[in-house]
């Protein structure tokens, strides 16, 4: 199997240095940071701003920017550039992400590597325009038609913004998949201190393009780890790729059979590398009676809910979802039948609570503390809820 | 002529067809039906790159959903094939990140102009390097012969059961008033000039454009009662009039009624990196790094 | 080929017959080049196209048929195809093409 290889930063590239910025500049930095030189975007309040830097950044870095005329074409625009070989990312917010889903499977059947940024908003609809929201979570899983897995991170900070855009990137690049970083209003114009590092302590996953000869090379012959080799473009190997359900060769083949191939090693290439992908943070899990779930900015916001529970001697545990995308199914399972309750506590009206109650299967009590959006939880809502889920 | 070495031809040697370089022979022969003008315009493109003798590892074909669409899953060059409309945004990033290749799309009416209609406006007013070959049955052919926007008035389309009533687009207006530096039309039987036109298309810098207007026998001949698409080739034999530089304001297609074709603009006008460049180079001075001249790494 | 033949040719009139209205002064010099047909029988699909537009007639849809039913081309009249590739250039098949029988001797090359 091609191995994965690393390589460090371009210095060029790295603002290194300490800096107040918001989530939404952070992100910006963490593309360029990764190596990201296209960018089609169209502006959406509250991502605007990630458009913005990059439209200045770029042209100092070798980028291209262009802002395409709606999100439909800003998605298959960076597909069409990841093709071409170079690293891209797309911005927007809920509207622009419903646009964006059909060109998502797109990249999802085609397997390009990109990066999506949803920085969310109050929804449905024009909603909230200027004010946060988690409610595209179920979106990011599901939006696209057809069956097939993704990947979903979820920043907590304009520091973590910055790391995960280029977490985001190395994933793409590693699962050949379009990943989505879903943050919000509040932490995309929430203004923190963010530390970018100097480009010899950033890693970077090298694309892996095929080695064989264009005569024997086949565009979805999976390596080990599901995952196909690219071709480069222009080097006369002549591929074939097609949205519609293809055979090896990449060659449109309209039976069920192959439905079933291509489909299967289209999730598989998630499924059977969830461990690799999954990760959250964990905290006081050991002998703890309830469980609170959250991710992005809700995960700071119960920061004190748990506090005052803790005083109060309730055993509260903690998992902050980083990828909330494959959905950590096994340790909620396993979970499930030691702990009394989970707690989720999310920005919306239970989208990812309904994993956390899936997984659950009854062994434990399960909780939702929901939120139309507008603004965070108040925690003591959120500690309300512990208490309750103690009971 | 075809590049054929002439051999000595001890009776009938079984060769095979001069473009077979271009095609993907494991999948001929290819979905159209009889009479179809599409094969023929793929024809025409294949003899265009040849005509050309440009590098075919340098040429990537990006098309959509349709009929037409299929021509990408046919020509042995690297190929995209795209969601509905959306192959004129994905050729524009592709374009921009490969700026030496020569990217053409090559889709259907229905594709690049009802719900690819922005994006062919808009990469026309960028003036992106690109070539966009539309081929116009005047019909959505591959879901069934429904009316496009290119259907002429009063035909009769399985979603216009008694009669278009819309007003089809102009295709050549359209390209020339959205900024396309190069805009032609031909039918399916000029294939020569077509060829040549592809050829001119392919060469020129900035967004160019040729429509070509094909048959479609089975949908829209057969349900206008046209005859076949041979039928509807000796109706363009008898009713195009060729005139370079028409207006293109004034060559709208009837139904079954006279249709102009000829090269309509070729102008010259500077490429979206064209002034992406100038631009940055007048704010950031020698500072700024010309972007597309270098080759690029993969 | 000798002008008179020429001459004589051109005074039919046919679906795609060429009349010349003075006899082109370099007849003596040019040499009509002669084309082999090649046609993929299998891959035809019947349309026509290559019968309707060949300059000399050279061809007629054939009573037989192919695996998928078509009838294919043939060439009834093969020696006085002039490898102009018209039939190849419409084929939406590419299923007919025409190689050149012999070299052109003596003087200028027939441009297409």
């Amino acid at each position: 199997m091609t191995e994965i290889k690393m390589v460090k930063a371009n210095p060029q590239d790295v603002l290194t240095g300490e800096y107040y910025l918001d989530g939404n500049h952070a992100s910006a930095e963490g593309g360029l940071a990764a190596g990201c030189k296209f960018f089609a975007g169209y502006p959406i309040t509250p991502s605007t701003e990630i458009a913005e830097r990059i439209s200045q950044r770029f042209p100092k870095v070798g980028g291209i920017f262009i802002q395409m005329e709606d999100e439909m074409a800003s998605m298959n625009a960076i597909l069409g550039a990841s093709w071409g070989g170079v690293k891209s990312m797309t911005c927007t917010s809920g509207p622009g992400f419903s646009l964006m889903m059909e060109n998502f499977g797109l990249g999802i059947m085609l397997e390009t590597p990109c990066v999506l940024v949803n920085v969310q908003r109050g929804g449905p609809s024009t909603g909230l325009p200027t004010l946060p929201g988690q409610a595209d979570m179920m979106q990011a899983r599901w939006g696209s038609h057809g069956d097939y897995e993704v990947i979903a991170l979820a920043p907590d900070s304009p520091q973590e913004s910055f790391e995960l855009t280029i977490h985001a990137f190395n994933l793409s690049e590693r699962y050949r998949i379009p990943v989505f970083v879903m943050t919000d209003e509040c932490v995309g114009h929430m203004t923190e201190k963010v530390v970018i590092p100097g480009a010899e302590e950033i890693d970077l996953v090298v694309r892996r393009y095929t080695d064989k000869p264009p005569e024997e090379y086949w565009p979805y012959i999976p390596e080990k780890d599901l995952v196909p080799l690219m071709p480069p473009v222009g080097k006369g190997y002549k591929f074939h790729v097609t949205g519609l359900t293809h055979d090896y060769r990449g060659y449109p083949v309209i039976n069920a059979e192959v439905q079933e191939k291509c489909v299967r090693r289209l999730m598989d290439k998630i499924i059977k590398n969830a461990k690799d992908i999954i990760w959250i943070e964990e905290k006081d899990i050991e002998g703890a009676e309830v469980v609170l779930l959250s991710y992005g900015i809700t995960s700071r916001v119960v920061q004190p809910a748990i506090a005052k529970a803790k005083k109060e001697g309730i055993k509260v545990g903690q998992i902050r979802l980083v990828t909330v995308w494959p959905f950590p199914e096994e340790r909620v399972r396993e979970l499930a039948s030691k702990i009394g309750a989970y707690v989720m506590v999310e920005m919306n009206y239970g989208q990812v609570y309904y994993e956390v109650e899936r997984c659950a299967a009854g062994k434990c009590k399960t909780v939702l503390v929901p939120h139309a959006g507008g603004t965070v939880h108040n925690p003591e809502d959120v500690y309300v809820a512990i208490k309750e889920a103690v009971k | 002529m075809s590049t054929v070495e002439i051999v000595e031809v001890r009776g009938k040697v079984e060769k095979e067809h001069p473009m077979e370089k271009l095609l993907r022979m494991d999948r001929i022969p290819h979905i159209w039906c009889p009479t179809c003008g599409i094969g023929t315009a793929a024809k025409a493109f294949a003899s265009a790159l040849e005509q050309l003798e440009i590098d075919f590892s340098n040429v990537a074909v990006v098309s959509g959903i349709g009929c037409t669409g299929r021509v990408a899953g046919y020509m042995k060059l690297d190929s995209f094939h795209t969601t509905h409309g959306r192959a004129i945004p994905f050729a524009v990033g592709l374009a921009i990140a490969k700026p030496k290749m020569k990217v053409v799309v090559f889709s259907g009416d229905g594709d690049l102009i009802s719900i690819g209609g922005n994006h062919f406006i808009h990469t026309a007013r960028r003036n992106v390097d690109i070539t966009v070959i539309c081929v116009n049955n005047f019909i959505y052919a591959m879901t069934g012969g429904q009316v496009a926007p290119t259907t002429p008035l009063l035909a009769n389309c399985s979603t216009s059961p008694y009669g278009n009533f819309e007003h089809p687009f102009n295709l050549p207006l359209l390209a020339a008033s959205s900024g396309a530096v190069y805009v032609a039309r031909w039918t399916a039987l000029h294939v020569r000039r077509l060829t040549n036109a592809f050829a001119e298309a392919i060469q020129k810098r900035g967004f160019s454009f040729v429509e070509v207007i094909a048959p479609c026998s089975t949908l829209y001949a057969r349900r206008n009662k046209l005859g076949d698409g041979l039928s509807l080739m000796k109706f363009y034999h008898d009713n195009s009039i060729i005139k370079h530089g028409a207006d293109p304001r004034e060559v709208d297609i009837g139904f079954q009624e006279k249709i102009v074709v000829g090269k309509f603009v070729d102008i010259e006008k500077p490429t979206y990196l064209d002034c992406l460049n100038e631009g940055y180079k007048r704010v950031f001075g020698d500072a700024y790094k010309v972007y597309g001249e270098e080759d690029e790494q993969n | 080929m000798d002008s008179s033949v020429i001459n004589s040719r051109a005074t039919t009139t046919g679906r795609a017959g060429m009349k010349f209205w003075r006899r082109p002064l370099d007849t003596d010099k040019i040499k009509i080049p002669h084309g082999e047909l090649h046609i993929i029988w299998e891959r035809c699909k019947g349309c026509g196209f290559c019968v309707e537009y060949c300059p000399k007639e050279v061809l007629e849809l054939s009573a037989e048929f192919n695996a998928k039913g078509y009838h294919p081309p043939v060439a009834v009249k093969e020696e006085d195809c002039i490898n102009c590739g018209l039939c190849e250039e419409l084929c939406p098949e590419f299923a007919i093409f025409p190689v050149l029988k012999e070299e052109p001797e003596g003087a200028e090359e027939v441009k297409k």
